[in-house]
């Protein structure tokens, strides 16, 4: 490749304007102050962690990791979510703290090139864990606020879909008992969302025609309150049913909540994230192609640091919502101009001085000795990406 | 109400087989719509949108959400690699990507691949432990082996009438290719009921006349 332009910024990565900083931090501010409510408070993690710990357990792949290397050549990675990071601070800093746990946070992730649309190698993510719960309750709760979550950030129309990875596995467990082989190869053929490959795998099994029903009826499993059912008569594996009973009892508080007319069920969802032990939810915004939220439950990976307890959590795509969302124009108060000759300096200063103490936004600007009465009646604004003109114009002379 | 669906349909061979399933299945596609030039075509008598799209191109519109659904051949996913789900084998434009060469080929020092698809291409070399180079082309990839410019090529076989006709030989079948539906991974939640009926609908036109359309 040719040396870069002096223009040229890396791809994958963006420059943000004050018009779009603006509405990123509304959007950042609304929704914190939203997790907040919900008694989640925040936390800060550095952008840098070792890979052999953070790196390993993020369960980002290896190439979609940013590795860089320090003095002494251990390698680092850019930190490509916080939920591994924050799991590291739940076993060390916090490793005495009363459970549960409530945090939140809102953080820039990188990866290094994304497979799906966009194919974004910085973004922003805004998220929860909840951290020493193993209740359905407790994942009610973090699906409830990623609700809260979307509407504070403006995405209007949206759905959840909630499934659990524990139905899959009794499913396989129950139909391939201890055909390791073929159990990921159907697993796999679903994360890549491949329901042809996962058809044709079945096929290619030799199995009874009630099995290959059972394994097949998993694709229909989406829709309402109604699944739950349906899920128990396709499996009577212990463990596929202590799935959907724990699903059921999530609904319920969601009914609860009166937040489950968004929600449906979607059983042959896997969360993207290895990690995912439990219950796992994905939310998506009409407006946007790609998923906004994803979530889940994932028991084991507080283990990986030294400290046993179950933990759910969710995380928005922040910028995602950004480029989605229209929401509410934002009216900002245009800045008050000042502007003076040398000799009103003080004067000028000392009036920007009172009506800033009084909340105004004031820019000041020097008129030169040379200038003529006219230019200096007429600040120049158009054609700037930046000033959008001015409230008031005070010139002082 | 039902939403409308916006379909990425690919333009040309696949098109006439494909609109005619969703005629067998009783959606109300009128027959000229492929004659006409337009690109975006309504058709709210049945619910949908047509986009017409160069084949390769339709799995990008249903990534980015552009479209809800869309109608491609497997080669293009293979190739592609995108994040969409892949819902229906139609069984439409059955076919076949192969290996082929000249009769009498044999292992070079030095061997070149040509093809219009490179990462399946290499992938599948990858796979048997060979190492070629592979050359991309965009068209007429039977030239490559007659004039010198690959001793193999990878390219898409439905008759082998164009092999035959060029003294070419289909050396091994890598992968079967039909038309599969693909969906957007947030429309499939946001229009479940909308897709989910369209794949039924399909799915039973599919199981009655099997591949024979």
């Amino acid at each position: 490749m040719s040396k870069p332009k002096g223009f040229e910024k890396p791809a994958g990565v963006r420059d943000y304007l004050p018009h779009a900083v603006t509405k990123l931090r509304r959007i950042e501010r609304e929704v914190l102050a939203c997790m907040d409510r919900w008694g989640y408070r925040q936390i800060m993690t550095p952008t840098m962690e070792y890979y052999d710990t953070v790196g390993v357990a993020s369960s980002t792949s290896d190439q979609k990791l940013f590795k860089l290397l320090n003095k002494r050549g251990t390698t680092m990675v850019l930190r490509s979510d916080l939920t591994a990071p924050i799991a590291r601070v739940m076993s060390s800093l916090l490793k005495d703290e009363p459970l549960p746990v409530r945090l939140s946070y809102h953080a820039n992730v990188f990866r290094a090139i994304e497979e799906e649309a966009g194919r974004e190698a910085e973004f922003f993510q805004t998220g929860v864990e909840l951290v020493g719960d193993d209740t359905p309750e407790a994942d009610a709760e973090v699906i409830a606020l990623a609700i809260e979550s979307l509407k504070a950030a403006g995405v209007e129309k949206f759905k959840i879909a909630m499934g659990h990875m524990g139905y899959l596995n009794g499913l396989l467990q129950e139909v391939l008992p201890d055909r390791t082989e073929d159990q990921e190869s159907l697993k796999q053929d679903l994360l890549n969302r491949d329901y042809v490959g996962y058809r044709n795998t079945i096929a290619s099994l030799s199995l009874t025609e009630v099995q290959r029903d059972q394994l097949e009826g998993i694709l229909k499993l989406r829709g309402g309150r109604e699944i739950a059912g349906q899920a128990l008569e396709i499996s009577s594996n212990e463990l596929a049913r202590a799935s959907i009973e724990h699903l059921s009892k999530v609904w319920e508080v969601l009914e609860a909540y009166d937040v489950s007319r968004h929600v449906l069920f979607d059983l042959t969802m896997l969360g993207d994230f290895s990690y995912y032990t439990g219950m796992t939810f994905e939310g998506y915004a009409a407006e946007l192609g790609s998923p906004v939220a994803s979530g889940g439950r994932y028991d084991k990976l507080l283990r990986q640091f030294g400290r046993a307890v179950p933990a759910t959590g969710f995380a928005l795509k922040t910028n995602r919502i950004l480029d989605g969302v229209q929401g509410e124009e934002i009216v900002e108060e245009l800045p008050i101009l000042i502007r003076y000759t040398a000799s009103h300096r003080k004067e000028g200063l000392a009036k920007a001085s009172e009506l800033r103490a009084q909340g105004h936004t004031v820019i000041t600007s020097i008129i030169p000795d040379s200038a003529n009465v006219r230019d200096a009646e007429l600040p120049v604004v158009s054609g700037s990406l930046l000033n959008r003109g001015y409230r008031e114009v005070i010139t002082l002379r | 109400m039902a939403e409308t669906l916006k379909v990425a349909m690919p333009k040309g061979r696949i098109y006439k087989k494909a609109s005619a399933l969703f005629r067998s299945a009783g959606l109300p596609i009128p027959l000229d719509v492929d004659e006409t030039r337009k690109l975006v075509i309504p058709l709210p008598e049945a619910g949908m949108e047509f986009i017409l799209a160069k084949p390769v191109d339709v799995p990008t519109y249903v990534e980015y959400g552009v479209a809800d659904i869309g109608i491609v051949g497997k080669d293009v996913l293979m190739e592609e690699n995108k994040d969409v789900y892949e819902l229906l084998d139609l069984g439409i434009a059955r076919c076949r990507m192969s290996v082929i060469g000249l009769p009498d080929w044999k292992p070079g020092i030095r061997q070149r691949v040509a093809t219009k698809y490179p990462n399946v291409a290499s992938q599948y070399f990858r796979e048997q432990g060979q190492q070629v180079e592979v050359v991309k082309l965009n068209g007429s990839i039977e030239l490559a082996p007659l004039i010198g410019l690959a001793d193999r090529i990878v390219d898409m076989v439905e008759t082998g009438q164009t092999l035959k006709e060029n003294g070419l030989v289909e050396m091994t079948s890598i992968f079967e290719i039909t038309s599969r539906l693909i969906a957007n991974r947030v429309s499939y939640r946001m229009k479940n009921d909308e897709i989910q009926a369209l794949c039924d609908r399909l799915q039973t036109v599919i199981m009655s006349e099997g591949a024979n359309i």
